[in-house]
């Protein structure tokens, strides 16, 4: 699913216009934004909804920072797995490191199993509480599907592509930039965004160890009997991970329009 | 131009090539064929050091090609494969454009190149230039596969099977052409096949391997009339070896020419580039003895007699 | 001169780690953290003896990886690994014999370290072996069983973890089950719903066209999201009747949730299985005059089972994590007691709860895909009897 208006549809002027706000990424985006920013307008629907709480709006935080220390969380995990990842599947496809490859897929493949929550919970009495062991303990939980997506990108490069880019005389390095990444970066960035999906979930639960995230209305409001926080809370991050999912969806889309010529 | 001195290539314990020695000179069309484990294909990729040999040395241009860096090698060679193998995310133009932009030549100078490669293997620009591979047949696929190899003008072309994987019509229509470019850049081509049939049309000479040992390096002609071994003969066929004679000779070869006297025969005319075995085929076709010839310009070149065809 | 550079990193990793990282971690008290204790405080004699397997492991990255050779460090490496273990146990009740009833040993990182070099050098090696999956399975339920033992001996009784365990005997064993019963009961409605909905998905391109957007839409909710967005209209649900004996929070959320995250793996592995199934094998059985339900039961589940089940492996490993985050909500179980520790700062209880989800995870997703093996090796001498 690209989520795009069919080429033929986007007309010019207005038309342009409607075919822009049809588009799901940015129907998304404008959600999410609206949310985020528009919380505090929605108070007295919640006064509404729940006449019994005295605090029918989460104000500990304002939802822009909360959002904001969730996609610093995030985007810094998995723009750290992301280059470390991608370098390691990358060298274990080489000759020289093709020697680690069967236990580093292994490893992958065991890890996936490993639930996300245990492992950041994990990390809290080897590292201790704060975001930066849930930062660590996300970057390793999202290095693995993308290891496992880079590996599996790599290896779908036709072995006649390869073939030729080595006989027309493609140096290694031209033929990986050139030749293999392109046309693994379809399935490479599926990994990307595997990872950052579960990311967005496992951040949230990372308010349970002292990081700053769109998790703490919810889990504040769980602990306090309060369901309008969880609902606020819970709303905005569904709305976060549907906007990253829908981006990368288009990125990958975009990478390989060739495909659809 | 390309030298092989005692060339051996072993995979562990079994021998692919074995003590190869041959030249093959400038500007000369030279098959390599051989049943399947022969060793051709190896050999040819020693060429441009995809493979790297054990024993032995390669020389191009009397350059031992072990002094030179792989990727230098090879962006002086052109190299086509069986599958092909072009880049799926590139247009037909960025393809065959690939050595000319590693080269870094200016891009005008590249988009007049691509452009004079798609004329000269006939791919319609307005068509195929924006295009993807995926979008092609097998064949156009092959079209541009070999202006790809011929785009950075080098004076060699390497070629592992390229036609094989293609239907009957498409294969002959590619030999005829690759023949013509041939004959216009004067290229030194390398080309493997276990087809004899296609070597004996392209080659100006034929090496036949076989379990990694050349047994006869020879023209068309000489394979046909004096075959060394039993394996030249199994793979010219020991039946109708009398018609592969025919496809290696053309009809002016043997044409006599036009008298004065007597009025050409009727009929349409073929060319004098036209293989005797078609001649054969259009007098049983035709229910006739003598056919008239033309030459390449569309005169008239003689006449030729069924009597002659049979002349040793 | 290195001949085995995976086994000589990890080998170099062990013995960085056991020379500058702690061993064990001692504490006087829950309250104070710990100081760090060196492997070589631990290595007194004889007991020390259990880590004599190690040399082998230092050894064979220099020498040829020969078939020998790789068994032999794969051996030493699961012994290596138990040994550690023991002498963890072993000194951990050293340290405390000589202290209060309060003081508390754990593990320190460099054990860790240590034991995922020694199971890494152990995967590794089994893995060049190239063993058929039988000998396989019985090398890791060997592993399994001898790492196991040091446990069941009660010999790592004074590790902090175990203290924690024994201290909280019942309310572990109640929330393993507690555990179990959220997976298991998610898992009727699933299969229920799923199934039919697959095969349904597979043989009409429309449904297919609806189903799945709406069910990826759902994957991409984080769970504790979707938790809470349940909560309001179970809650309403829950007031409105009451004798549903259901509430907003609890194990109705935590049901209803997983069986959401799960519809997308066996609706889509159903689907998949299905259509793998090779259009002339279904003909042929028409052929041969099986009514449609037969040609289903007997050519179209057999041929499909082994998508299914991987699908049903994904959905189970999955469930597990997700009953954890359930806790959150009050559905209990595991990730009630590590959620405890999380909030009490009581870092062994983490643990207590952390380390079982993951076992407990690696243990199905293994048993899975035994079981799925399994039925392939039987499917394929299904197809054998059954050409198409």
């Amino acid at each position: 699913m690209t989520g795009g208006v069919p080429r033929q549809n986007r007309g010019r002027g207005m038309g342009r216009g409607v075919a822009v706000l049809a588009d799901r990424l940015v129907l998304a985006v404008l959600a999410l934004a609206a949310l985020v920013l528009g919380m505090p307008v929605l108070k007295p629907l919640f006064a509404a909804l729940y006449p019994a709480l005295d605090r029918p709006l989460y104000e500990g935080d304002s939802f822009l920072a909360l959002t904001a220390g969730h996609l610093a969380l995030v985007g810094l995990s998995g723009l750290t797995a992301a280059i470390v990842g991608v370098a390691a599947g990358i060298a274990v496809t080489r000759p020289a490191g093709a020697e680690f490859r069967g236990l580093i897929e292994a490893v992958v493949t065991a890890g996936q199993t490993f639930p996300p929550v245990a492992v950041l919970a994990v990390a809290v009495p080897v590292m201790g509480f704060g975001p930066e062991p849930a930062l660590i303990a996300l970057t390793l939980y999202a290095l693995l599907p993308i290891v496992e997506n880079t590996i599996a990108g790599l290896e779908g490069v036709p072995d006649a592509v390869l073939e030729s880019a080595r006989g027309l005389g493609m140096r290694p390095a031209e033929v990986l930039v050139r030749v293999e990444l392109p046309l693994a970066a379809p399935v490479i960035i599926a990994g990307i965004r595997t990872a950052v999906v579960i990311n967005v979930g496992t951040a949230a639960i990372a308010s349970t160890v002292g990081a700053k995230t769109l998790g703490l209305p919810i889990i504040v409001g769980l602990n306090g009997a309060n369901p309008a926080y969880v609902v606020q809370g819970a709303v905005v991050v569904a709305a976060l991970a549907v906007v990253l999912d829908a981006g990368f969806d288009r990125l990958a889309s975009r990478l390989s329009r060739w495909r659809r010529a | 131009m390309i030298a092989f001195e005692r060339v051996t290539k072993r995979f562990g314990p079994w021998t692919a090539v074995n003590d190869v020695s041959f030249t093959v000179g400038e500007g000369e069309f030279c098959v390599l064929i051989g049943p399947s484990g022969s060793g051709k294909s190896t050999l040819l990729k020693m060429v441009n050091r995809l493979v790297a040999q054990d024993a032995g040395a390669i020389r191009v241009a009397g350059e031992d090609i072990a002094g030179v860096a792989p990727e230098e090698l090879r962006r002086r060679m052109g190299y086509v494969i069986q599958s092909v193998g072009l880049f799926p995310h590139w247009t037909v133009e960025r393809n065959i454009a690939t050595v000319p932009v590693l080269l870094g030549w200016p891009k005008g100078r590249v988009r007049d190149r691509v452009a004079e490669l798609m004329d000269l293997l006939k791919l319609d620009p307005g068509r195929f230039r924006d295009a993807f591979p995926h979008q092609l047949s097998g064949g156009q696929q092959q079209r541009v596969g070999v202006a790809r190899a011929l785009a950075g003008d080098p004076p060699i072309l390497l070629m592992d099977e390229p036609f094989s994987a293609l239907d009957p019509i498409t294969r002959d229509t590619l030999q005829g052409e690759l023949a013509n470019i041939h004959r216009q850049t004067r290229k030194t081509i390398v080309f493997v096949t276990h087809d004899m049939d296609e070597a004996l049309r392209l080659a100006d000479r034929i090496a036949v391997l076989e379990h990694g040992r050349l047994v006869q390096c020879a023209t068309p002609r000489d394979i046909l009339t004096r075959p060394a071994r039993d394996i030249v003969r199994d793979l010219v066929g020991r039946e109708e070896w009398g018609l592969k004679r025919l496809a290696v000779e053309t009809v002016g070869d043997r044409a006599r020419p036009a008298d004065g006297t007597s009025a050409p025969p009727p009929g349409e005319p073929l060319p004098s580039a036209a293989p005797l075995r078609r001649a054969l085929s259009e007098m049983v076709a035709r229910g006739t003895d003598r056919l008239p010839v033309v030459d390449e310009h569309g005169r008239p070149a003689g006449v030729l007699h069924l009597a002659d065809l049979v002349r040793p | 001169m290195i001949r085995n550079r995976v086994l000589f990193v990890l080998a170099a990793a062990a013995v960085a780690a056991a020379a500058a990282l702690p061993f064990l971690s001692f504490a006087p008290n829950r309250l104070l953290s710990g100081r760090g204790v060196p492997l070589s405080a631990a290595l007194d004699l004889p007991w020390g003896l259990a880590l004599l397997p190690g040399g082998v492991l230092l050894a064979a990255p220099f020498l040829r990886p020969s078939r020998g050779v790789l068994a032999a460090g794969a051996a030493a490496a699961i012994l290596f690994a138990a040994g550690l273990l023991w002498l963890a146990g072993h000194h951990a009740a050293h340290l405390g014999a000589s202290a209060s009833a309060a003081a508390r040993a754990s593990f320190g990182s460099g054990f860790w370290v240590m034991e995922a070099a020694a199971l890494l050098a152990a995967l590794d090696g089994v893995r060049r072996l190239g063993l058929a999956p039988a000998p396989r399975v019985a090398v890791g339920m060997g592993a399994a069983l001898l790492m196991a033992a040091p446990l069941a001996a009660g010999h790592l009784d004074q590790l902090s973890i175990l203290k924690e365990y024994a201290s909280r005997r019942d309310v572990f064993a109640d929330a393993v089950v507690r555990h179990g019963v959220i997976v298991a009961a998610a898992l009727v409605p699933t299969l229920l719903v799923g199934v039919p909905l697959g095969v349904l998905a597979q043989r009409r391109r429309a449904v297919g066209r609806l189903v799945f957007p709406v069910l990826n839409v759902v994957q991409t909710i984080p769970s504790i999201a979707l938790f809470g967005l349940l909560l309001a209209p179970l809650s309403a649900l829950a007031g409105a009747l009451p004798w549903l004996g259901i509430s907003g929070v609890g194990l109705a959320p935590a049901v209803i949730a997983l069986t959401l995250y799960s519809l997308l793996p066996i609706v889509r592995n159903t689907a998949a299985g299905l259509d793998g199934v090779p259009e002339p094998v279904r003909q042929a059985a028409h052929g041969m005059g099986m009514t449609p339900a037969q040609v289903f039961l007997r050519v179209d589940v057999p041929l499909a089972l082994p998508v299914f089940l991987s699908g049903l492996r994904i959905t189970l490993v999955q469930a597990v994590g997700l009953a954890a985050v359930a806790a959150l909500i009050g559905a209990g179980g595991l990730g009630a007691i590590m959620f405890q520790g999380l909030f009490a700062n009581a870092l062994d209880l983490v643990l207590l709860g952390a380390v079982p989800v993951i076992l407990l995870a690696v243990a199905v997703d293994a048993s899975l895909r035994l079981v799925t093996a399994m039925i392939g090796a039987a499917v394929g001498a299904f197809r054998g009897r059954h050409p198409a």
